[in-house]
C-alpha cells in the first residue's frame, strides 16, 4: 500500500522535498520560519517557559517598569506581562491562522465562482460583498459576535466572515483576468467541467496573490480580534491574549509604557515572521522562479 | 464516400455588442469526411476562429450567440445535445489545438501534471497507466526524452516543443477529429515545418480527421486534402487543394494567392487585393467580396451568390460562374 502510493507519487513527493530544500536556501524564509517558529513554541510550552502564573493577581506588584524579577513588567492587577504574552501567543496565534485559512478558503472559493461564473451569479455574489464591505470591519464583527454569542471561536468566526469579502474581491479580479487565457478554453475543449477549471486552473494561478493578501490581512486579523475581547465579545477575561493586552494598555501609555509595548511588538513580530515567510514561499512556489 | 464525419448545415453566429449586432458567421456549410484533413483559409477576422470554436461550442455567450444551423457528428447534433454529452464530446470525440502554445498550457503546473489529468478524466487508467499513455504520445511527437518532458513546467519548454506536446496531450484520447486552430502561427518557420510534419504523420497515422485553419496558403497546400476558402463570414470556395491553386474560381481566392510573394520570380510588385476586409456589423449587401473585387459586374452589389458546383467537387460561390 505504502510502496504503491509511494510509487505513484513518487514525483510529488520528490517535488514536496525540493520546495523544503529551497525554503531551508532562501534567507527571509528561514528569518521568518524561526520567528513563526519561536511564536509557536512559545505558545506550546507556555505552560514551562513561563516565569509566572498568568492570571495570578498580586496587587502589591501592580504596574512595576521591567525589572530581573518580571523582564516585561507587570500590569495593573500584578500579572506577570511575560508570562501572560506566552499564554496569549495560544490564543493570537490561534485566532490568526484561523481566521486566514477560513476567510482565505472561502473567500478565494466564492472569488473564483464569481469570476469565472460571471454573469448574474457574478453580479449576486459581488453585490452580498459590497454589502458585507460596506459596514466597518469592526462594527460588524461585534454585532456577528454578540449574535452568536461571546467566545472565541464565535470571534474568531465573526472576524473571519468579515474578512471573506477581502479575498473574494482580490480572487475575482484574478479569476477574470485567468480565465481569458487559452489554457482554459484548451481545458473547456477538452470536456472539463467547470467546477474542475476552477480548482485546478483558476484558484492555482490566483494562490500567489492569496498568500500575500493572507500575510497582510494577519496582523490586522489579530488587532479586530482583540478590539471584540476588549468590549467583552471575544476572549473572556482573565484569559490573556496579546490584543487585549494592548487594549488595556493603551490607557497606561503615557506611564506605563511597558504595558502596551511588548504585547503590541509580539504582534509585530508575528505580522513580520508571516508576511516575510509568505513572500519567500510565493517566490519558491512560483515555477518561472522555482527553475 | 460514405457518411461524413462532421457536417455543419446553415451555421449562423452572431456577436451581440454594444456597436451592433457583428454577423460573424452566415448560413456556413461545411463537411469533413473520415480521415481527411481540411483546409480552412481566410484573412484576420474573416470568422475561421469563430467557425471552430463554435463546432465545440466554446463561443462565449454573452456575447456570443449560435443564431441557427446544424453541427452533426456522427449522425448527432451537436448544437442540440446535453451538456454532459458535450463534455463527453469534447476532448473524447473531438479535440481542438489553439493558436497561442505559449498560453495554452497551464503555467503552474508540471507538463506531465496536465497531461495526466486529460488521460484520467478520459480514460479508465490508474495514474501509473496514464503516465505510460502520455511517454508513449510524446514519442509520438518526436520529442526527446519524454519522461524528463513530463516533469518540467511549460516556462521551460520552446514554442514547438509545447505545441507538440498539445498535440499529443490533445490526440492521447485518440479523438475521430481534430479542430487546429493556427497552430503553427506563433512558431518560426523551421519549427513550423516540423510541427507540421509531426501532426501531418500522427493524424494519418492514426486516421484521424482534422480541420485545420490557416491564414497561410503555403502550410495549408503541404498538409490538406481539401481547402475552404472564407470571406467575411462566409465560405466563397471549396475545392481538392491542388484544383484551388491550380484554377482557383473565385476572385478572392485568386487575389489570395497572387499575394504570396516567391523567391524564386523577378520582382514584380505584389499583387495586393484592394480594400481590407470589411467590418461585420453591416457587412456589404449582394456578395461581400464586391467592393474589393477587380471584376465585379452588375449583379455583384445586390444579389447573393449562391454556392454551387462549377466542376466536379469544385464549388464556388460567384455570379461569374453562371445563373441559372
Amino acid at each position: 500500500m505504502w510502496t504503491e502510493f509511494r510509487k505513484e507519487h513518487a514525483w510529488q513527493i520528490k517535488e514536496f522535498f525540493f520546495t523544503l530544500k529551497l525554503l531551508g536556501r532562501n534567507p527571509s524564509a528561514v528569518a521568518g520560519f524561526v520567528i513563526i517558529f519561536i511564536m509557536v513554541w512559545m505558545a506550546l510550552f507556555a505552560a514551562f517557559l513561563s516565569p509566572y502564573d498568568p492570571i495570578h493577581i498580586s496587587l502589591q506588584e501592580r504596574l512595576r517598569s521591567p525589572s530581573s524579577a518580571h523582564l516585561f513588567g507587570t500590569d495593573e492587577l500584578g500579572r506577570d506581562i511575560l508570562s501572560r504574552i506566552m499564554y496569549g501567543a495560544r490564543i493570537s496565534l490561534r485566532i490568526g491562522v484561523l481566521v486566514i485559512l477560513i476567510a482565505g478558503g472561502c473567500g478565494s472559493i466564492i472569488g473564483a465562482i464569481s469570476g469565472y461564473l460571471g454573469q448574474r451569479i457574478d453580479n449576486l455574489i459581488m453585490r452580498v460583498m459590497d454589502v458585507i464591505l460596506s459596514f466597518p470591519p469592526l462594527v460588524l464583527a461585534m454585532a456577528l459576535a454578540a449574535a452568536l454569542g461571546p467566545s472565541l471561536n464565535n470571534a474568531i468566526l465573526a472576524v473571519a466572515f468579515v474578512m471573506i469579502p477581502k479575498f473574494a474581491r482580490m480572487v475575482r479580479g484574478e479569476a477574470l483576468a485567468v480565465k481569458e487565457k487559452q489554457f482554459i478554453a484548451a481545458a473547456r475543449a477538452s470536456g472539463a467541467k467547470s467546477l474542475w477549471i476552477i480548482l485546478h486552473h483558476i484558484l492555482p494561478n490566483c494562490f500567489s496573490s492569496v498568500i500575500i493578501l493572507a500575510t497582510l490581512i494577519l496582523g490586522e486579523t489579530i488587532l479586530i480580534a482583540a478590539s471584540l475581547s476588549f468590549i467583552g465579545l471575544g476572549t473572556q477575561p482573565p484569559t490573556p491574549e496579546w490584543g487585549a493586552m494592548v487594549s488595556v494598555g493603551r490607557k497606561f501609555l503615557m506611564d506605563q509604557w511597558w504595558y502596551a509595548t511588548f504585547p503590541g511588538l509580539f504582534i509585530l513580530m508575528t505580522v513580520i515572521g508571516f508576511n516575510i515567510f509568505g513572500d519567500a514561499l510565493r517566490d519558491i512556489l512560483d515555477p518561472r522562479i522555482r527553475r | 464516400m460514405d457518411e461524413p464525419l462532421l457536417q455543419m448545415k446553415n451555421l449562423s453566429v452572431r456577436f451581440f455588442t454594444y456597436q451592433g449586432v457583428v454577423r460573424a458567421l452566415e448560413n456556413v456549410d461545411l463537411t469533413i469526411r473520415r480521415g481527411e484533413i481540411m483546409g480552412l483559409v481566410g484573412e484576420t477576422g474573416c470568422g475561421k476562429s469563430v467557425l471552430a470554436r463554435s463546432i465545440l461550442r466554446l463561443i462565449a455567450d454573452p456575447p456570443g450567440k449560435i443564431m441557427g444551423g446544424e453541427v452533426f457528428f456522427k449522425g448527432e447534433d451537436i448544437l442540440k445535445v446535453s451538456r454532459k454529452r458535450l463534455r463527453e464530446i469534447r476532448g473524447n470525440d473531438i479535440s481542438m489545438i489553439f493558436q497561442e502554445p505559449m498560453s495554452s498550457l497551464n503555467p503552474v503546473f508540471t507538463v506531465g501534471n496536465q497531461m495526466l489529468e486529460v488521460v484520467i478524466l478520459h480514460q479508465k487508467v490508474n495514474s501509473l497507466q496514464a503516465k505510460d499513455i502520455c511517454i508513449q504520445m510524446l514519442q509520438q511527437v518526436k520529442m526527446p526524452d519524454p519522461e524528463q518532458i513530463l516533469s518540467k513546467y511549460p516556462h521551460e519548454l520552446s514554442g514547438g516543443m509545447r505545441q507538440r506536446v498539445m498535440i499529443a496531450m490533445e490526440l492521447s484520447c485518440r479523438p475521430d477529429l481534430l479542430i487546429a486552430d493556427e497552430p503553427t502561427t506563433a512558431l518560426d518557420v523551421t519549427v513550423q515545418g516540423q510541427v507540421l510534419t509531426i501532426l501531418d504523420d500522427l493524424v494519418r497515422r492514426l486516421g484521424v480527421s482534422v480541420l485545420f485553419i490557416s491564414h497561410d496558403l503555403g502550410v495549408i497546400a503541404q498538409l490538406c486534402d481539401r481547402v475552404s476558402v472564407m470571406y467575411a463570414g462566409k465560405i466563397v470556395e471549396r475545392a481538392p487543394v491542388w484544383d484551388l491553386f491550380a484554377a482557383p474560381k473565385h476572385p478572392y481566392t485568386h487575389g489570395l494567392l497572387q499575394a504570396i510573394p516567391s523567391v524564386d520570380e523577378e520582382r514584380d510588385p505584389l499583387m495586393v487585393i484592394a480594400g481590407t476586409v470589411p467590418g461585420l456589423i453591416q457587412p456589404p449587401g449582394g456578395c461581400r467580396f464586391h467592393p474589393r473585387c477587380y471584376r465585379r459586374f452588375e449583379p455583384c452589389d445586390h444579389v447573393v451568390p449562391h454556392f454551387r458546383e462549377v466542376e466536379k467537387n469544385h464549388f464556388v460561390a460567384c455570379h461569374l460562374y453562371g445563373d441559372e
